[in-house]
């Protein structure tokens, strides 16, 4: 049995230890939110905190995790940039399809959790490991400066 | 940039409590007639009204990232005066008879036309609903429906001030007849539509809680990946399941004619134990195909003579004599790649199935299910999704299909997930297409023109009643009607299917091609003709006044003709594509080394009357990003029948440190409305060809962009 703390919860799951997190996350615990995109880091969909800091869930297997804080999309929403970041993306309207909007909302969370007040070449550095088919770049950009300018 | 959004419309929505998004399921009554029992008013199939006042409205096209869920409830709403903050949705269930698509004959979402197809379907829909309610109010006030009027989803008498809800309306409006052509608002009166609305689906997409079908699990399911043959109509020949057994987690192997799939209590023993398989195939007839075949014979058939799509004028005759100028223009393979890897979950029982997935045809998916798992229609139940990601794909069952296949041996629901590669290897891929075109100029008139596509003809297959005297409708989209005033004009298709892949839709679908083919001819005709590349298609626009403000703005709020560095260029395209009336302006930097560097773009935007301008706004952007993908990376390549692409490494998709600056510029009017969800993207990829023929001098005819071509030093 490994013990995970999955949003201030620990979770205990009976699954091999090279099982990469994002599975247990959606199959296991049943947390969807968090999604399969490609399975080898290229894209960004699973992104989670993993002690605060953005993460590939597709590649961490649950076993080297240990006491680590995982956060979810689930539960991004009640730390003070998280909640900024949502609420940016719904002003602007920056969501399409969606699908990827979970791990773009993650990564741009630990961008302003490291760097308050981004600056382009910021935003590129931090978000250009997810990928949007939909292709909503240029809101996201957008929507980041705002959450940053939001006190 | 971007449209004003009032901060203060979220905080209003909210205080009226939000549109609360309901991803309900619910069998509608026969015929979509008002509810036998008189708990609700059900005037059709769109609208339900219970007695606690609550409107329900039933999507008849699907929500792919489009917005389909705000603008087609903000149509039927306008029109029922429904209040906006508490209308509830609901996906249609499967039911041609109630909820095809007007303009494509069947229940898909599809072609850039869900507010072009339903916008007076639903707004009769609306106001005939509306209209009983107002009658209802107007019978139990004991005075006439016209001194009354609708508002908020109550009913008010005018003099007296009176008003009652539509919740204690159900009753008696069960009783009147829903008029057939009721009297629709004044586009004057609209409070909903033309304003940029809040999106009812986006704010369960930001927290998690929105349910793709990737993300449904009925309970006890199963989690399985597959592997279909490597080879389009390849067969298992045997497997050896022994080390995938000794996998923890690890269930069961399903082993098909021609795919095998694992079975466990999670994705990852399934597709770990799909990795410890080891299966003999048998390629079949498709074991030697190549890209290179498929080009080879596309190129030959393009030397045949095509079916005649349109004859104007005598082009023969035109093209005859004088000085004739002809480019061949070629497109390649592309896969969709949706984020949201092709999955679908059934659940087969005794002469049943139940089936949940994301798709644009919700009525082929249940028949695709019914063959698969070998039960009637009628007994498959369909839960649509919200889809993350369609951009055609998902107007095909292949995936309900083979789920259906698998779960017909599994006890229990059963989710299949494909894997990212398995999703780029077994697409039903954009056809490639080789184009010739040829003309002849009068000064900078257009005098004559050909156009011969040559390319897979996606109709016969999807919809062969489409598909007449050897002419796809959609192979000549946007070429048969293109914008240039040209008295001699011919365009013919030439049927050619590719070995070895299925073809199928792809964002931009036909005029994709025929934009991409025809705007980067326009601009070596310009070339040719002496003139700048905008003032040449005015020359040539004469008849097309829509297009020819569209193009006159964009070049206005672009700086065209303002000076560029060296290698720095700009490139117009204009289009009268899906009914809308677009001309963009893409500037880019080619390095010397032949990389391409997005600087700015603007689009100029005619599309009517437009339901969310927002969401217009958004389309274009995104959608031009979708084409700057595809011209900059995009390309299927096969090899020994196999598919030589597999994930977002070398299937590559534009990035946010790649992306520039995007205006959208709205031309705002009455008229009817046209389509947007693919306009941008076949804006963007002539766009970006003409741009780097501006800075380079280089004439690119093929996509993806080849970048040896365009190095500093290399050969044109």
């Amino acid at each position: 049995m490994i013990w995970l703390s999955i949003n201030g919860e620990r979770k205990p799951v009976d699954v091999a230890p090279d099982t990469p997190l994002l599975w247990v996350l959606r199959d296991v615990l049943q947390l969807t939110g968090t999604k399969f995109g490609c399975g080898i880091a290229q894209c960004g969909a699973c992104t989670v905190h993993l002690d605060g800091q953005p993460v590939r869930s597709c590649m961490l297997p649950v076993g080297g995790i240990g006491d680590k804080a995982v956060t979810t999309i689930e539960a991004i929403g009640q730390t003070p940039n998280g909640a900024k970041v949502q609420k940016a993306w719904l002003d602007l309207e920056v969501i399409q399809c969606g699908y990827c909007q979970s791990g773009q909302i993650m990564s741009a969370t630990a961008l302003l959790n490291t760097i308050p007040a981004p600056d382009d070449a910021d935003i590129d550095a931090a978000m250009a490991g997810n990928i949007c088919r939909c292709g909503t770049y240029v809101r996201i950009r957008q929507a980041i400066k705002n959450a940053a300018a939001e006190a | 940039m971007l449209p004003a959004t009032p901060p203060s419309r979220r905080a209003l929505l909210a205080a009226a409590g939000g549109a609360a998004f309901v991803v309900g399921f619910h069998v509608p009554r026969a015929g979509g007639s008002r509810a036998a029992d008189g708990g609700e008013f059900a005037p059709n199939a769109f609208i339900r009204i219970d007695r606690q006042g609550d409107v329900t409205l039933i999507m008849p096209q699907v929500e792919m990232g489009q917005g389909t869920y705000t603008s087609i409830p903000m149509i039927l709403a306008e029109e029922l005066d429904a209040a906006w903050g508490s209308v509830k949705l609901e996906h249609a269930p499967p039911d041609e008879k109630l909820y095809a698509n007007p303009l494509l004959g069947m229940q898909a979402t599809g072609n850039s036309n869900s507010i072009r197809a339903f916008w007076t379907p639903l707004r009769k829909a609306g106001a005939g609903a509306r209209a009983v309610l107002v009658e209802a109010a107007a019978n139990g006030w004991g005075v006439q429906p016209a001194d009354c009027r609708a508002q908020d989803s109550q009913v008010i008498h005018q003099a007296s001030g009176r008003k009652i809800a539509y919740g204690d309306l159900v009753g008696r409006a069960a009783a009147i007849p829903v008029p057939t052509d009721p009297p629709l608002k004044d586009p004057k009166d609209f409070t909903l539509i033309g304003r940029p609305l809040h999106r009812l689906d986006t704010p369960d997409k930001s927290n998690g809680k929105a349910a793709y079908g990737i993300d449904a699990l009925p309970a006890g399911v199963k989690f399985a990946t597959l592997a279909a043959s490597p080879v389009l109509g390849g067969k298992v020949v045997k497997v050896d399941d022994a080390n995938a057994k000794t996998i923890p987690g690890v269930r069961q192997v399903v082993v098909l004619d021609d795919l095998v799939a694992v079975v466990g209590d999670h994705m990852w023993a399934a597709k770990s134990g799909l990795d410890a398989l080891d299966i003999t195939w048998d390629d079949g007839a498709n074991a030697a195909v190549s890209t290179d075949e498929i080009w080879s014979r596309l190129r030959k058939a393009s030397e045949r003579d095509g079916a005649v799509a349109k004859d104007v004028g005598d082009a023969h005759r035109a093209l005859s004599d004088g000085d004739v100028f002809t480019a061949a223009y070629e497109e390649p393979l592309l896969a969709h790649a949706c984020m949201e890897p092709m999955n679908c979950t059934v659940h087969v029982t005794p002469g049943a199935a139940e089936v949940w997935v994301g798709t644009q045809v919700i009525v082929r998916v249940q028949n695709a299910v019914a063959a698969g798992a070998g039960v009637p229609v009628d007994k498959v139940m369909v839960n649509n999704h919200l889809i993350g990601g369609g951009f055609g794909r998902r107007l095909e069952p292949d995936m309900a299909l083979s789920a259906a296949r698998i779960a017909a041996h599994v006890d229990g629901p059963v989710k299949v997930v494909w894997t990212r590669e398995e999703d780029i290897r077994h697409d039903i891929y954009r056809p490639a297409y080789h184009d010739i075109l040829s003309a002849r100029l009068s000064g900078d008139r257009i005098v004559g023109w050909k156009h011969k596509v040559t390319g897979s003809a996606v109709m016969a297959r999807f919809a062969p009643p489409f598909f007449q005297k050897g002419v796809d409708p959609d192979g000549v989209d946007s070429a048969v009607d293109m914008p240039y005033d040209i008295p001699d004009l011919r365009v013919e298709f030439v049927r050619e299917e590719p070995p070895g892949i299925v073809t199928g839709f792809w964002r931009g679908v036909g005029p994709n091609n025929n934009v991409f083919a025809i705007e980067s001819f326009i601009d070596e005709l310009a070339r040719k003709a002496g003139k700048d590349p905008v003032a040449f298609r005015r020359a040539n626009l004469d008849k097309a006044p829509r297009l020819l403000a569209a193009l006159d703005l964009v070049a206005s709020k672009s700086g065209w003709g303002d000076p560029l560095p060296a290698r720095v260029g700009r490139g117009v395209a204009v289009q009268v594509a899906f009914a809308s009336f677009i001309a963009t302006v893409v500037e880019a930097e080619v390095d010397e080394a032949g990389e391409i560097l997005l600087r700015r773009i603007n689009t100029a935007v005619d599309a009517g009357t437009v339901v969310n301008p927002d969401t217009v706004v958004a389309q274009l952007q995104g959608g031009l990003i979708f084409g700057l993908t595809a011209a900059l990376y995009g390309g299927v390549t096969l090899e020994k029948g196999r598919v030589q692409q597999s994930n977002f490494h070398d299937y590559r998709i534009l990035r946010m440190d790649q992306v520039p600056p995007i205006a959208v510029h709205l031309i705002r009017n009455g008229e009817a409305p046209g389509g947007i969800g693919e306009t941008g993207t076949t804006a963007s990829i002539p766009s970006l060809r003409n741009a780097i023929y501006a800075a380079t001098g280089v004439a690119l005819r093929r996509m993806p962009i080849d970048r040896g071509l365009l190095a500093k030093g290399a050969s044109a």
